[in-house]
């Protein structure tokens, strides 16, 4: 064990432990973490695309915000160890976005501008489990945090909430993304504590 | 937060990288293999605020190096790395 | 330590020599999901060559309202070069760990020490700025760093330090015998937040020259610097390029970024300039 310094703790607090997942902490700030340079996409030249059905669907930031809104309270759980309860998001679920998609696929592959990429089991981003998200805490999703827009999955550890997600590859197989190729899980379910590969 | 503040160099990790690789490396040269652009460790891009580390050219921005670090084992992509020069 | 000469370096991508490269290298192999395995269990093939020291505090001095030095006593330790910094790791009792990484302000003959700045948000500084006492452990690693290493050669040196970035440098200076040709550049935000003034100001005219520039608000009667470095200041302020000085830039990617694309304006070779960039985690 190593040396224990007098008086030393983490900034992070207990929280109710039935929305904690293990080995997390509650934080009341919003950690910015980042892989890369910030892109800086502009409305005008973002698109969404859906790729792999029957044929590529694409929107426009302006046919994307005319899609059927929803706004949604959730907890977020990232693998760095921090939760933050009660986030407040506004965007399209992902169901939304695939009813107007022909496909057979069970997984797909999220990609971002900057070049992230992360994988998802279809069963996990449907029936209200996911969306795209353009707003959070009622202002304009910043870039910071995923700006102009980011996938939300808030029920998988927050690295497959996707920031400055461009769309979706629809696939026959759970291809590892960024992450999951270099140690990650490829599911990431924060309640079954599954942070690295073999968890 | 600013995020230009997130950008650090490989002065961030030359305490991982001799971990890692048992020789100090942050005067070590690195080619990518996207662009092909020499350039010392000291020099690279660094992000560590993330789930991992991630070390990128700062000629391009490609991937050179991701590190994660888990309780009991170390995961080390070089892929983007050409090759290596190390003093040595 | 020497670097293979006949090569040229980038500096932030300006000037690049591009190697001659006739492909891109494969693409990861993708794996399915059943490759993912869990732990091997086998011993480590070769032990870190790093390894955590225990350094006790033996002294404190408050430099400024949010800088701290701490002196320590790390059993082990086996000295180090200016500019170089160690790691710090803290464990909690119930086994939480921070670390993060601080320069040496020491010269290597003196008790080692290091300065930190308590910086908003952070989990590392704020315990050793307002909370460690004399006798207090915790673990360090180091010396680490081979790069932003200053050994007098005679060149003239040009120190440029943002705020904590200064630390290093003043490693630099501690460690020149004062026939060392050195200029400091400092930015600070207010006078009250100038490290080593105290120190600075003993020291001006054997060896080092100081120049201030204090970004946020001067003191009446301030006849320094008043704005953020750039060119012009730099023209003022630095050696002449054909004097070919070694030039050490320390502190945030923002603030070291414009100082050495200042300095390459002036006709400083990029390899001439070597930079260290603070993160604002701490």
């Amino acid at each position: 064990m190593p040396l224990i310094s007098r008086g030393f703790h983490g900034r992070g607090r207990e929280g109710p432990a039935d929305r904690i997942p293990p080995g997390q902490h509650l934080v009341d700030d919003f950690p910015v973490l980042s892989a890369g340079p910030t892109p800086h996409t502009t409305l005008e030249e973002w698109t969404f695309t859906i790729e792999g059905g029957a044929e590529p669907v694409r929107w426009t930031w302006d046919e994307f915000q005319a899609l059927p809104r929803e706004e949604v309270t959730v907890d977020i759980h990232c693998v760095t160890k921090w939760s933050k309860l009660d986030t407040v998001w506004e965007g399209v679920s992902i169901d939304t976005l695939l009813d107007h998609v022909d496909y057979d696929s069970d997984y797909l592959l999220a990609y971002s501008d900057g070049g992230y990429t992360t994988n998802l089991p279809l069963e996990h981003v449907t029936d209200g489990k996911a969306w795209v998200a353009y707003n959070y805490g009622g202002e304009p999703l910043e870039p910071e945090h995923g700006g102009p827009a980011r996938l939300l999955v808030p029920h998988l550890y927050f690295w497959k909430s996707a920031k400055w997600v461009r769309g979706l590859r629809l696939r026959d197989e759970d291809d590892p993304g960024f992450w999951e190729s270099n140690g990650y899980h490829i599911l990431g379910d924060p309640w079954l504590e599954q942070r690295y590969w073999g968890d | 937060m600013e995020t230009s503040a997130m950008k650090l160099d490989g002065n961030a990790i030359g305490g991982l990288l001799l971990e890692l690789f048992g020789v100090e490396m942050t005067t070590a040269t690195g080619v990518c293999g996207s662009c092909g652009t020499a350039d010392l460790v000291a020099r690279l891009e660094v992000y560590v605020q993330a789930p991992g580390t991630v070390v990128r050219c700062a000629h391009c921005s490609a991937v050179l190096m991701r590190v994660v670090r888990s309780p009991d084992r170390t995961w080390l992509d070089l892929s983007g790395l050409r090759s290596i020069e190390l003093p040595l | 330590m020497a670097l293979a000469t006949g090569v040229r370096w980038s500096f932030a991508g300006k000037d690049a020599r591009r190697v001659n490269s006739e492909e891109l290298l494969a693409q990861p192999r993708t794996l399915t999901a059943g490759e993912q395995r869990g732990p091997v269990a086998q011993a480590p093939f070769r032990q870190a060559r790093l390894t955590w020291l225990v350094a006790e505090v033996t002294g404190k001095v408050d430099e400024t309202p949010r800088v701290r030095t701490l002196t320590l006593d790390a059993n082990g330790w086996a000295g180090h070069r200016p500019g170089q910094h160690l790691d710090v790791r803290l464990t909690a009792e119930d086994g939480y760990q921070a670390q993060r990484s601080y320069s040496i302000a020491s010269a290597p003959d003196e008790q080692l020490a290091i300065t930190v700045e308590k910086l908003a948000d952070g989990e590392v500084s704020p315990w050793l700025v307002d909370d460690a006492r004399d006798g207090d452990r915790f673990e360090v690693r180091g010396p680490i760093g081979g790069y932003f290493v200053w050994q007098d050669d005679g060149r003239p040196v040009f120190l440029v330090g943002g705020g904590s970035g200064v630390v290093p440098l003043m490693a630099m200076i501690r460690s020149s015998s004062g026939s060392a040709r050195m200029r400091l550049l400092y930015s600070s935000r207010t006078l009250e937040d100038v490290i080593y003034r105290d120190e600075l100001a003993e020291r001006e005219g054997h060896g080092v020259e100081v120049f201030y520039t204090l970004t946020r608000a001067q003191p009446p009667g301030w006849t320094g610097y008043s704005k953020r470095i750039d060119t012009a200041l730099l023209r003022e302020v630095a050696w002449p390029a054909a004097d070919r000085p070694h030039v050490f830039i320390c502190g945030s990617t923002r603030f070291v970024d414009a100082a050495a694309d200042g300095l390459v304006e002036l006709g400083y070779e990029p390899e001439s300039i070597r930079t260290e960039r603070f993160g604002a985690t701490g």
